[in-house]
């Protein structure tokens, strides 16, 4: 955005340190339709982060990550180390939504869903019930230490904690079944992992949300970084509209301001007020703001007070300002050649990991061949002995068919039937043979197929090869 | 650090160590204030850019870090000087926690036996036979099978040209637990000399195979037999006049089907030209015990039970059906 440089002449040099003393930030809180969308996504994000580990499946925790079993449960999913590959694909989902959001509407992700901007609300929110409003808060902090200031701090970071607790809690429990971490926890009997990442998380909670604040999105987060480098000319972002709003200044209701030679701007500061990152977004764009919108909640409320019309402070693209887009224009150019990569890259992603996790067979089989010359029986067939790695990925003991295709008359001499334990994994011998004659000496193609006999669509073919001696 | 061939190296990189700390301190200190200008007012001006410009307007400017970003920085010197008291690092100084590699690989040992040694020792206690019968060491036993001895003798025990099957009821040493124990524990070295010299010509030979073929009523020419019979002897003194073989010395039994190195004229001539040695390793210094005494209950298991399903008489009969079909369809034949 424009960049409104001060230069003073300067007259001399002085010493200062190169670091900054912290400025704390009081910000003001807001209602309105942004603050209401965030408030929205507090409670939709935070009801599934709580929630969701006390929700049973098929008599276990319906998600659970087991790292020590190296099985994580998703409601009816049992994913395994062989599944890893939808990690994969989760990450690049998750990474071209933010692409997505953010090409289009700046940075969405940071104002209204990001764990810090979640956390730091509901924080912000208990603190502004204890100690009260913006100046409450700043007269509270600058008096000595009273009896009553002390209460209230103690009160105010009591509760903090307690909250803090609770989410390194339940992040525990996504890990260690969280009935029995209850369990654990009333006892004392925490082992020294849970113990470490429970207060650990609950640390970070509380010093992120209670303490760090609008630093980690100013000198830590790498997204905060990056982000800035998707905008374009077309991105929605925060904007005052400085044509409309310039000069400033304080006046009268009654008024007309315009013939006095006024912007729309009053220069109330509650725009500053309310900014969680404590900057003034009427110098344009900078790399601190999160896109949260209070600003524009503040402003609006007040232009109505005014009787002027809402948006000095808006989201707005940059083309719209300069070129002078009306809105139907501006929101039609959020369908441009990036975003449009981005949008069909990202669902034609969703659509194939979709279409995998619907195909997904709930067992996998890995063969492999023994070493060593194949034997001869007394009427001259072959035989081949494979390692046939059932993996059962179904919470209930299965029973599978063994059979070999790919060769005339092959057939398998042991047992060709086998039984594998829920979710687990077993090793079966399995000796083939093939006639005399039927095939070429060397390397030839077979393959086994293991089908569940109580549901054949359950089904793996794995290619082998067996060999016959020259 | 004892593997520097002098003394003074350890000190020598002690000192490095020491300097490098200090040098950090140093650099953090002298870097943590800057010169700015001052405008009018006497306030110091806003930050300056670093003059690099994108897209017209989008500057770099020198923004001050934050303190407590400062103050990490020392933690991090504070943090290695606490490292270098408690864990090894600085010189030849061991440091106050006694943490090494060896001892560490030492612990992990001792905590895999803590957790595993019950279980193995309730086995320990058992009688072979008893061990075979319980699914849990069976699938112990086979997990242990598949890791060490499948190698060789196969995934499924049957063995191969050169290692015996495991399957069968016809053993070399003898199939009772305590000799598959020891078989597993001191491993087995079987020779047999080449015996084509001691026999006489390429024909005297050629009789004897044919007589050892005889003893299986395998396929064999009865007149060459005939002859080779008297040179048998030279052999009776290991595989026994009856050629039933001997368990204590390891000869096998040449009555039955069961060939180590194959049947058929050809292979039994070299046997009886070239000898064989064949030697299944010790493996008291590769398995503990409590693995061993598991292994020998699952090697006993698969020739004592119904659980190893041989293929039937009508299996046999149904393969050389196809088989011969199979003769008959292939081109070229």
């Amino acid at each position: 955005m424009k960049h409104i440089p001060i230069i003073p002449v300067p007259i001399e040099e002085t010493e200062l340190a190169l670091f900054e003393e912290r400025r704390k930030i009081y910000p003001r809180s807001q209602t309105g339709w942004f603050s209401s969308w965030r408030w929205v996504l507090v409670f939709f994000t935070q009801a599934l982060f709580y929630g969701t580990a006390w929700l049973n499946w098929n008599d276990r925790q319906a998600v659970l990550f087991d790292l020590v079993a190296r099985k994580f449960y998703i409601f009816g999913l049992v994913l395994w180390p062989q599944d890893f590959i939808y990690l994969a694909v989760l990450l690049v989902i998750s990474a071209l939504s933010l692409f997505l959001f953010t090409a289009i509407a700046g940075r969405l992700f940071c104002g209204y869903a990001c764990p810090q901007t979640v956390y730091t609300e509901i924080f912000l929110w208990i603190e502004h019930k204890i100690e009260g409003e913006r100046n409450a808060r700043m007269k509270l902090d600058a008096s000595p230490m009273t009896a009553r200031k002390f209460s209230l701090k103690f009160i105010k970071h009591f509760i903090w904690i307690v909250l803090a607790l609770w989410t390194g809690f339940t992040f525990v429990g996504y890990f260690t079944p969280i009935r029995e971490l209850a369990i654990e926890v009333g006892n004392f009997t925490l082992g020294p992992w849970e113990t470490f990442w429970f207060l650990f998380y609950g640390f970070a909670t509380y010093g992120n949300a209670g303490w760090m604040r609008e630093q980690v999105c100013k000198y830590m987060c790498p997204y905060a970084r990056f982000q800035s480098a998707m905008f374009d000319k077309d991105t929605l972002i925060v904007t005052y509209d400085t044509a409309r709003g310039d000069p400033r200044g304080s006046r009268n209701k009654k008024i007309d301001h315009k013939s006095q030679g006024m912007g729309d701007c009053v220069d109330c500061g509650i725009c500053v007020q309310v900014c969680p990152t404590g900057i003034d977004i009427r110098q344009g764009l900078q790399y601190e703001c999160i896109a949260c919108g209070a600003c524009i909640d503040g402003c609006d409320q007040v232009m109505d007070k005014m009787g002027y019309e809402r948006g000095l402070i808006r989201y707005t693209t940059e083309h719209a300002l300069t070129r002078k887009l009306d809105d139907k224009a501006m929101w039609k150019r959020v369908f441009r050649l990036r975003t449009l990569i981005y949008g069909s890259l990202l669902g034609l992603i969703i659509l194939l990991a979709a279409v995998s996790l619907a195909m997904h067979t709930p067992l996998k089989v890995d063969v492999i061949k023994d070493r060593g010359m194949p034997k001869i029986t007394e009427a001259g067939a072959i035989e081949n002995v494979y390692r046939l790695q059932v993996m059962n990925t179904q919470e209930s003991a299965r029973h599978y068919s063994v059979a070999v295709e790919g060769a005339a008359g092959a057939m398998i001499v042991n047992s060709a039937n086998i039984e594998v334990g829920s979710a687990t994994t077993k090793a079966f011998p399995v000796r083939v043979r093939v006639p005399a004659n039927v095939l070429a000496s060397g390397s030839n193609r077979i393959r086994f197929v293991v089908k569940d006999i109580d549901a054949p669509e359950v089904t793996v073919t794995e290619k082998a090869v067996f060999t016959v001696p020259r | 650090m004892a593997d520097f061939f002098n003394e003074w190296w350890s000190t020598g990189i002690a000192i490095v160590t020491a300097l490098s700390m200090l040098a950090c301190v140093l650099l953090l200190w002298s870097q943590s204030k800057v010169k700015v200008k001052v405008g009018s007012d006497g306030k110091p001006l806003p930050a300056e850019t670093t003059g690099h410009v994108w897209d017209g307007d989008l500057m770099e400017q020198n923004n001050p870090l934050p303190k407590w970003w400062m103050w990490l920085f020392y933690l991090t010197v504070i943090y290695s000087a606490g490292y270098l008291v408690v864990y090894p690092g600085f010189g030849k100084w061991q440091g106050t926690f006694g943490w090494s590699q060896k001892g560490a690989y030492e612990k992990e040992m001792k905590d895999g036996e803590a957790q595993y040694g019950p279980i193995f020792n309730k086995f320990l206690a058992m009688d072979i036979k008893a061990v075979a019968k319980d699914p849990q060491a069976h699938e112990i036993g086979q997990r242990l099978f598949l890791n060490t001895c499948a190698q060789c003798h196969g995934s499924d025990a049957q063995g191969g040209k050169g290692y015996p099957n495991l399957t069968d009821t016809d053993w070399l040493y003898g199939g009772d637990p305590q000799t598959i124990l020891t078989t597993i524990r001191e491993g087995r070295h079987g020779q047999m000399p080449p015996m084509g010299a001691a026999l006489g010509t390429d024909d005297d030979v050629r009789n004897v195979a044919n007589y050892v073929l005889s003893l299986s009523s395998s396929a064999h020419d009865p007149i060459k037999a005939a002859l080779g019979k008297s040179k048998f002897a030279a052999c009776a003194a290991c595989h026994g006049g009856d050629g039933k073989g001997n368990q204590a010395l390891g000869a096998p039994n040449l009555t039955d089907k069961v060939w180590l190195y194959g049947g058929g004229i050809e292979n039994v001539m070299e046997t009886i030209n070239k000898g064989r040695n064949n030697q299944m390793p010790a493996h008291k210094a590769i398995l503990t015990e409590g693995k061993i005494h598991l292994l020998a209950a699952y090697v006993w298991s698969l020739s004592n039970s119904s659980a190893t399903a041989q293929v039937s008489d009508a299996d046999v009969s149904a393969i050389k059906q196809i088989a011969a079909s199979a003769a008959e369809a292939a081109p070229g034949k």
